[in-house]
């Protein structure tokens, strides 16, 4: 299963490095969400560097849900999921493999709008460990759920819309905890922000899991 | 053919008026050998039957006797003065929704292990009536909140989650109402429907955590030691929204149904309408 | 029942409850009865 997940993931991130729609498309518009949050509020520094985190948050969310459509996209041409399912790879590694491909984009993208926040809102960065943690633990459950739920939509006709409907909702405790635990952090309180980071370990534990056991049966039902 | 209900056999209502829900998923799911109904019992044009018109009867009665206690009997609460009134339908409004998210999930749960039709329909009936009840729930608790909490929406904890909980529901009855080939929308919906429940209790839960931490006061809550008219009155909505939930959830049911068996004859139909093309121009030449 | 508070909102209330149940029981019913026009009898299995 680990070494199908590595074929997978390689390859996605191979489909990425070609065409490079996460560097020239997702990447920028994250970053431009952070300009228009900057337009939106009054770009008054205090202001921007008291919500920092939520908004970098929500920039994430935003920018994932980019990516994990786009992750999907891959397998829906050329009848690339009948080629899965044909192909003797175990249903569980495609997943985990594709969820990891877009947790490594997603990780990208956290350390580029890192940047664009402590440059454009003035954030201090502090308590490293914590918000490093706080990233791998939410990009993994955002990869995690993103790529479940990519699945269930994919192939159908109204999946751009279908997809935020489905992942926004259920991505709300990750939002919530991601936040808290970076607001703790940058705060100079990290005792503050280790339970959330716990919750989003198990958020994202589970949803592999789960991911991993109904990636099968969303493979045959297409 | 349209026969009074009176004329069926009685034998074969009374096992689904004892029981309307159980035999439900699996009943109609085992085909067309089984099930209690011969072919000459004609089958009622609509989705009644004698024990759901006993259910409905009763829920019309609690529903009345529920009127009377919550509106007239029952006295005003001290702390909530009437706006406690709403409380006796936004509780149980409340709970059912849960219930109808917890039979949309066991329904999942079961579709794909047995992967019979009726448990589909099961699950997506508990959905859409846990939407009805989720609407029903965010309604009155607006509106008991404006004259206790002096506004329509606050970012209470269970408020904000129960609005989560709806557009999940949304979510999940938009994946469901998606033409495509039944099958994988059903096996695609049951995976959904399995972590419907589970999602909604992180969610609730984690919100809870959030709004716990941020804020110390708890807002006003249901006095939790009602007792007299006011606890007989709030049993009542219990009574009655049960009644309510569980006559919508055995039509809703059944419904399901009958659209699985009518999307299953518009294929049997096109197929025969495609073969019928095919052959004739072969035989003719 | 002369002193009662908030009776715009515990109308609303009940009234909307009820409107809500009714109209989602208007539509399965109405519907339910659309369907059962089409599908053989010998498919329906309650009576």
């Amino acid at each position: 299963m680990w070494r199908d997940a590595v074929l997978v993931a390689g390859r996605d991130l191979r489909v990425e490095r070609r065409s490079r729609v996460a560097t020239n498309q997702v990447a920028p518009f994250s970053l431009l969400v952070l300009v228009l949050f900057a337009f939106a509020l009054d770009p008054d520094r205090q202001l921007l560097e008291r919500v920092a985190s939520g908004l970098f948050w929500a920039a994430v969310l935003f920018s994932a849900l980019l990516a994990i459509a786009r992750s999907a996209a891959i397998d829906e041409a050329d009848g690339v999921r009948d080629a899965l399912r044909l192909s003797g790879l175990e249903p569980g590694g495609v997943f985990v493999g594709k969820a990891a491909a877009v947790a490594v984009v997603l990780l990208a993208l956290e350390v580029l709008l890192g940047v664009g926040v402590v440059v454009l809102y003035g954030v201090d960065p502090a308590g490293a460990g914590l918000l490093a943690l706080t990233c791998v633990a939410a990009t993994l459950a955002l990869a995690a759920t993103g790529t479940l739920y990519g699945a269930l939509v994919s192939g159908l006709r109204v999946r751009e819309t279908l997809l935020p409907l489905l992942l926004l909702p259920t991505l709300a405790p990750v939002l919530v905890g991601a936040t808290r635990a970076f607001e703790a952090a940058l705060a100079g309180v990290p005792a503050d922000g280790w339970p959330w980071v716990g919750l989003l370990s198990a958020f994202a534990v589970a949803y592999l899991i789960a991911g991993a056991l109904a990636y099968g049966s969303l493979l045959e039902g297409s | 053919m349209t026969p009074t209900t009176s004329s069926t056999t009685s034998s074969a209502s009374s096992t689904s008026a004892a029981r309307p829900e159980p035999p439900g998923p699996t009943g109609p799911a085992r085909g067309p050998a089984a099930g209690g109904a011969s072919p000459t019992s004609p089958a009622p044009p609509h989705t009644g039957s004698r024990g759901t018109r006993v259910l409905g009867g009763a829920a019309l009665a609690s529903l009345a006797l529920l009127v009377l206690y919550g509106l007239v009997v029952s006295p005003a609460d001290a702390e909530m003065a009437d706006s406690v009134r709403l409380m006796y339908v936004h509780v149980p409004a409340a709970t059912f929704m849960y219930a109808g998210c917890v039979i949309a999930t066991v329904a999942s749960a079961f579709w794909l292990r047995r992967r019979t039709p009726g448990w589909d329909a099961l699950a997506g009936a508990g959905a859409e009536i846990g939407l009805v009840f989720a609407a029903i729930t965010l309604g009155t608790g607006s509106l008991w909140g404006r004259p206790t909490w002096g506004t329509y929406w606050t970012w209470d904890a269970r408020l904000t989650s129960t609005a989560l909980l709806a557009a999940m529901l949304l979510g999940y009855l938009a994946l469901r109402r998606l033409d495509v080939d039944p099958g994988a929308r059903s096996s695609r919906a049951a995976v959904l429907g399995l972590l419907l429940l589970p999602n909604a209790i992180v969610v609730n839960r984690s919100v809870e955590w959030w709004r716990s931490l941020h804020q110390q006061s708890t807002l006003v809550r249901l006095d939790p030691t009602i007792e007299g008219d006011m606890l007989v009155a709030l049993m009542l909505g219990f009574l009655a929204i049960g009644l309510v939930f569980c006559w919508l959830l055995v039509h809703r049911f059944r419904l399901g149904w009958l659209e699985h068996q009518s999307e299953r004859l518009d294929l049997d139909a096109a197929l025969a309408a495609r073969r019928a093309e095919a052959v004739p121009p072969a035989e003719g030449t | 029942m002369i002193a009662v508070t908030h009776v715009g909102y515990i109308a609303a209330g009940w009234a909307g409850t009820a409107a809500v149940l009714g109209a989602y029981a208007v539509w399965v019913l109405r519907r339910g009865r659309a369907l059962s026009r089409r599908v053989p009898p010998e498919e329906r299995r309650w009576s």
